[in-house]
């Protein structure tokens, strides 16, 4: 199962880098080849939030039943967040320099990921300071859901502030696709792609710190 | 008074790896008393922690029961004194602030709480300084203070973590007086490795067999 | 039961602050620093409105997240917090010290904002507008920096992982209110401030029920 899993989204991604370089892109004002980016930046900064709701989630989960399995979950997601956060901030600066002219120019997108950096970071700087196994992992859930309630804020006060410049990612302001079927075939198995190479790095990441917890509590 | 029981089940403690007890059972009831032994950093104020409620254990349970019927954990709190090393009061208070603040928090009425606390400072002789702040308190008079502090809402399971440090001769018959006292109607967990304290108690455990 | 007691750890927590001013005298201190700080920066021209309101919200920012955390270290540091735990409950722990920096942050604004005038020559155009965005701001303000400052009073390294543990949680807050209070000193009318407004209220109502029901888990130890 594991294999056929492993292989899939090899398939996948090797096919999205192929034909996403390969495949030719529909005329898009002021985008052209630069909208070939989203095939990668847009499956980055889903999962870069996927994980951090899901570290929010698996923080719950531990508070309620005190299983450091859970701790382990929430931390294994927000490291792989974290490196997927580092990417989609990375992919679509490349991006905003080659569109905008600079690589950060604090559009409200990119005051969002940068937030989201912050409090990953927040997180790790929190779990560095404590050594008790037991509080660092209380301490971190409280943070992690601390912070996961305050950031549907930006949702509200951004469009407030500045507008954006950031191209609508899959369906434009008049609701109406922006994608032909071949883009639109790449981007989807893109996202699926990307995903599952999350969920995949993810039950590695676990089934390592898994071990590194319990070597740790049998070194005495 | 209503009967008390506290009864412990297969209690673990790991604390970063290292096992501090485990599979600790204990069952104790009114006029039940029980000392706590072990070589220093064996793990006794951590048993005296997760008796008293203040942390939790890895495994197993805790039960506390009035007249057989469990009180909620909450409520464990109203029941039971504490008087250790790692428990201070204010600094900046006085006595008789410190003991108002803590009494009221408890819910007392204001006439039944100063007659208690001075009753009490009577007996510790500390009346003539309540209305000194606590910075200026010699230890043996804060742990006079901490005494009070442990028996003052009528607890139903005192627990003493080295009862008689820092304290004179004077200092220590008063804890004596008090633990005694309180055996009658509850029960008694003392840590200690002072020989005397030892004597205060019918039963011992030593930490050491949980290892 | 829960208010009274709640009232009687604000009441401890205010009268033992009296008594030692030991976290006023260095907040005023603070304070005075900050904004001579500005005075300097800015020297003799003349900021708009834009630039002052950010660095008014830069000194109350960094005087709450040098102060607003005394409250839980103390009880952390001089090995109180037990004596408190079996004494009452976690929610009237919280409430009375949520009260206690309320007080604190609204008395040291309030200062705050004086000098600032005074110093840099801030003009509000419509203060009753500016105001009301402040005392909402605030409250939001101290409800985050209240739970955050339990969370670190347990770990190691406090003082630096406050700021940087309340800086992400806070952004929206600050974005929205630092928007707000330049709006209201351009002049702009109150009602027109309304969905400002209404961001800080429900900001602070998310962010306290938040930390009444995480609260339990940080103080159990």
């Amino acid at each position: 199962m594991n294999k056929i899993f492993t292989s899939l989204v090899f398939l996948i991604i090797s096919g999205v880098i192929v034909l996403g370089l390969a495949l030719p892109i529909p005329n898009i004002p002021a985008l052209g080849d630069k909208a070939r980016v989203l095939y990668f930046h847009v499956p980055m900064s889903w999962i870069s939030v996927l994980a951090f709701f899901m570290s929010m989630w698996y923080s719950i989960r531990y508070l309620k039943t005190k299983d450091h399995d859970y701790d382990i979950r929430s931390y294994s997601c927000a490291q792989l967040g974290f490196l997927f956060c580092i990417l989609a901030t990375a992919t679509g600066s490349l991006w905003a320099k080659f569109s905008w002219g600079s690589f950060w120019n604090w559009d409200p997108r990119q005051t969002s990921i940068f937030i989201l950096l912050l409090i990953y970071g927040a997180y790790f700087a929190l779990r560095s300071a404590i050594d008790s196994e037991d509080q660092r992992a209380k301490l971190s859930s409280v943070y992690a859901i601390i912070a996961a309630v305050t950031v549907p804020f930006f949702v509200f006060i951004m469009p407030r502030i500045v507008e954006s410049l950031h191209p609508d990612p899959i369906i434009n302001t008049q609701g109406k696709i922006n994608m032909d079927s071949s883009m639109l075939t790449v981007f989807i198995s893109a996202l699926t792609g990307f995903t599952m190479l999350y969920l995949w790095m993810l039950n590695l990441k676990i089934r390592v710190e898994k071990i590194n917890y319990n070597k740790l509590s049998l070194n005495d | 008074m209503k009967s008390i029981e506290i009864v412990c089940d297969n209690l673990s403690k790991i604390y970063s790896g290292k096992v501090i007890f485990k599979n600790l059972s204990l069952k104790l009831t009114t006029g039940n008393s029980i000392s706590i032994l072990g070589k220093n950093g064996s793990g006794k104020s951590t048993l005296i922690k997760i008796l008293s409620g203040i942390i939790s254990a890895n495994k197993g349970s805790i039960t506390v029961s009035e007249e057989n019927i469990p009180v909620p954990a909450n409520l464990c709190y109203s029941r039971i004194g504490l008087i250790s090393p790692y428990l201070n009061l204010y600094d900046e208070l006085t006595a008789s602030e410190n003991l108002r603040f803590f009494c009221g928090l408890r819910n007392d009425s204001e006439k039944v709480m100063d007659e208690r606390i001075d009753y009490f400072l009577n007996r510790v002789r500390l009346f003539d300084k309540r209305n000194e702040t606590v910075r200026n308190y010699s230890s043996g008079m804060k742990q006079k203070l901490k005494l009070i502090f442990a028996v003052i809402n009528q607890p139903r399971i005192l627990y003493m973590d080295e009862p008689s440090t820092n304290l004179d001769s004077e200092g220590i018959d008063i804890v004596y007086e008090t633990a005694e006292e309180h055996k009658k109607n509850g029960i008694l967990i003392v840590a200690t490795n002072d020989k005397e304290d030892i004597k205060l108690c019918e039963s011992s455990l030593n930490i050491e067999d949980y290892k | 039961m829960l208010l009274k007691n709640s009232y009687l750890v604000f009441k401890k927590d205010l009268s033992s602050e009296l008594r030692t001013r030991y976290v006023i005298n260095s907040l005023l201190m603070f304070v005075l620093v900050t904004i001579s700080i500005i005075r300097f920066a800015i020297g003799d021209e003349k900021a708009d409105n834009e630039i002052l309101t950010g660095l008014l919200w830069i000194a109350v920012f960094f005087t709450s997240v040098s102060g607003l955390s005394r409250t839980f270290v103390k009880e952390e540091e001089k090995e109180t917090s037990v004596a408190l735990k079996l004494s009452t409950g976690s929610d009237s722990v919280i409430l009375g010290k949520l009260i206690f920096n309320m007080v604190l942050t609204f008395s040291l604004n309030a200062l705050i904002l004086f000098l600032f005038v005074i110093i840099t020559d801030y003009q509000i155009k419509n203060l009753p507008g500016f105001l009301i965005v402040l005392v909402f701001g605030n409250l939001g303000l101290v409800s985050a920096s209240t739970i955050i400052a339990a969370i670190i009073s347990k770990a190691n390294s406090k003082g630096t992982l406050y700021p940087v543990l309340s800086f992400p949680v806070l952004l929206p807050l600050l974005i929205t209110v630092i928007n707000a209070t330049k709006l209201a000193s351009l002049g702009v009318e109150t009602d027109k401030l309304f969905g400002e407004i209404q961001i800080l209220i429900s900001y602070f109502i998310v962010v306290t029920v938040a930390s009444l029901m995480l609260f339990k888990y940080v103080w159990e130890d």
